[in-house]
């Protein structure tokens, strides 16, 4: 159902590595839950909206107002590695 | 002289406060005394800010009486989620070690402004996925009911603390049970608001649709009064809107002229006869206490698991993107270029439960997959709101067991995931619906405490509070444990 090369799709795209352990683990516990969540699509749901809030909310605007936020140093002060003030990241690809 | 702190609940800490009996210091140090004397069984606590919280407590005993505010010098446990301005936040991940929240999130600026004494942080389940805090990267609670079953999950640190006295209260969050189901295996109340009753500024996000903040008491007054604390329309959040009237402070004694619909899907095969014997018993103190109880078909509740184990993974994939070694958090040692930065630093930070979240989430979302699962799944959760929605144009409340189980033995699900998810069956479709919901504890099975779930429609927490209060007063079920073999 769920194909070992896809299962090599998906981690590339959410940026996981899985090791040969790992992958012959995972790809039957996918299997497994995907086939229990594919009971929905024996529902006839149509005529049913998705949706998108639970409760009824309205736009949510407050004034444009400027406050104080966090400064330079306090924001960059969890970053692992930062130089003059810039987070630094390898190079891409 | 030394405080008693155990079973003790927040209204009596704030008596024994204001009447002058204690000091804050006094009663601080005599929770810090019993996290010292309990903790190294119960690992409930990630954190304990001993220095924080004596610090605290002496800026509250420098003011005199009569200018404090009510709950000033009352302690709390905090779950680990929420960020505290300088204190270590991890979220029970190694890929947050270390973390220190530059700002506060808005619940936690409302207790510093109420003048709670923060113990520390409490452990949980990895980004608040699990059920039963094994998934911590940190370490695994123990029910304090019996030291080798679970306290539940994901908030099962904020149970078990409440329940080992630990804290006289604690704040924990909710997406598909989180607060409500380790409240019910640790014998404690858990209330989940209405979604948008409080803010959820400076909580790590895990699925936003369906994540909201709530306490985590000894009884239903304390629950009713840390609501009200914390809950609030807050420009910081634009998906909170406050409650239409608070909680106060619950009184209520009988029942009469409500209703109460049994959800006919939740007292079927999947609860265990322990479970449905308290439960049962339960139905006969709420028509002893004069309210009507009948059964109720809910048919799409059934389906809520399948619909929450989309949506919930999907904002969880994308909720997580966000760490990525570049800000905050772990970093990987060694890496060539960006992409396996990324792949390392994820792979290494996070643990097997996430990453497989992360991945049902991505799978779930990817091209060609969306309409089949995502799409299906909002329109079940549609199903299940419309379901609700019927059910409480007959009734007042629902009621039904919290959890199939009573605790189970710490190791038993772990190598299943689905019998894992299991445990939340009951609690999950009141997240899809945004509703309201409470666990109180209605009695044992086996020695393991059992708990009921009542669920009301949105914003009525105070009304669902009273009626709770009630029949919390008729039951007078137990919550304090025998420990270590007698003493308590």
């Amino acid at each position: 159902m769920i194909s070992r090369r896809e299962v090599e799709h998906v981690a590339r795209l959410a940026r996981l590595h899985f090791d040969e352990e790992e992958l012959a683990r995972l790809q039957p516990e996918l299997e497994q839950i995907i086939g229990y969540v594919e009971q929905l699509s024996e529902l006839d749901l149509s005529g049913l909206e998705t949706t998108s809030h639970a409760v009824a909310i309205k736009n949510a605007l407050r004034p444009d107002e400027p406050w104080t936020g966090l400064t330079h140093e306090e924001a960059m002060a969890n970053g692992p590695a930062v130089e003059r003030g810039s987070f630094v990241v390898p190079r891409i690809g | 002289m030394g405080v008693d702190v155990v079973g003790l609940t927040a209204w009596q800490c704030r008596e024994l406060l204001s009447s002058g009996q204690v000091s804050a210091q006094e009663l601080t140090r005599a929770y810090l005394d019993r996290i010292a004397a309990v903790d190294g069984d119960v690992k409930s606590y990630l954190l304990v800010d001993e220095k924080g919280a004596m610090a605290a407590a002496a800026a509250v005993d420098a003011k005199p009486i009569s200018q404090r505010k009510p709950w000033e010098g009352v302690p709390i446990g905090l779950k680990d989620i929420f960020a505290v301005k300088g204190m270590e936040t991890t979220c029970g991940s190694k890929i947050l070690k270390g973390y220190i929240p530059p700002y506060d999130a808005t619940i936690i600026a409302k207790l510093r402004d109420a003048g709670l004494i923060f113990l520390g942080k409490l452990n949980m389940d990895e980004f608040a996925m699990g059920s039963s805090t094994e998934n911590s990267a940190f370490e695994t609670t123990r029910n304090p009911w019996d030291l080798d079953r679970v306290p539940g999950g994901s908030s099962g640190g904020s149970a078990a603390c409440v329940a080992a006295s630990e804290a006289p209260w604690t704040l924990g969050t909710d997406t598909g049970g989180s607060i409500r189901q380790p409240a019910s295996l640790c014998g404690v109340v858990g209330l989940k608001p209405t979604y948008g009753a409080v803010s959820r500024y400076g909580l790590v996000a895990f699925a936003s649709s369906l994540d909201q903040i709530g306490p985590l008491t000894r009884d239903t007054r304390d629950a009713a009064a840390l609501l009200d604390i914390v809950a609030g329309k807050d420009p910081l959040d634009s998906t909170s809107l406050g409650l239409t009237e608070p909680a106060g402070t619950p009184s209520r004694s009988a029942l009469e002229g409500l209703r109460f619909g049994v959800i006919k899907e939740f007292i079927g095969d999947a609860i265990e006869p322990g479970v449905k014997e308290v439960f049962d018993s339960a139905v006969d103190a709420i028509s002893a206490l004069g309210a009507v109880c009948e059964e109720v078909s809910l048919p799409g509740v059934v389906r809520g698991l399948a619909a929450y184990y989309i949506i919930a993974p999907s904002e969880a994939s994308a909720n997580l993107a966000r760490f990525d070694g570049v800000r905050y958090g772990h970093r990987t040692a060694h890496a060539e270029d960006l992409y396996e930065m990324y792949t390392r630093t994820r792979s290494e930070g996070f643990g097997t439960e996430v990453k497989r979240r992360i991945m049902i989430g991505t799978y779930a979302l990817s091209a060609g997959y969306y309409d089949a699962y995502y799409a299906q799944a909002q329109r079940t959760r549609t199903l299940i709101i419309n379901d609700f929605a019927r059910a409480f144009e007959d009734f007042d409340y629902l009621i039904s067991p919290t959890s199939p189980t009573v605790a189970f033995k710490i190791g038993e699900r772990v190598a299943d995931p689905l019998a894992m998810y299991l445990s939340d069956l009951c609690t999950i479709p009141v997240n899809l619906a945004a509703l309201p919901g409470i666990s109180i504890p209605a009695g044992f099975s086996a020695g393991m405490p059992v708990g009921l779930q009542l669920i009301g429609p949105h914003f009525s927490e105070k009304g669902l509070l009273d009626a709770s209060h009630a029949l919390e007063q008729h039951l007078q079920v137990p919550t304090v444990p025998l420990m270590k073999g007698g003493e308590r």
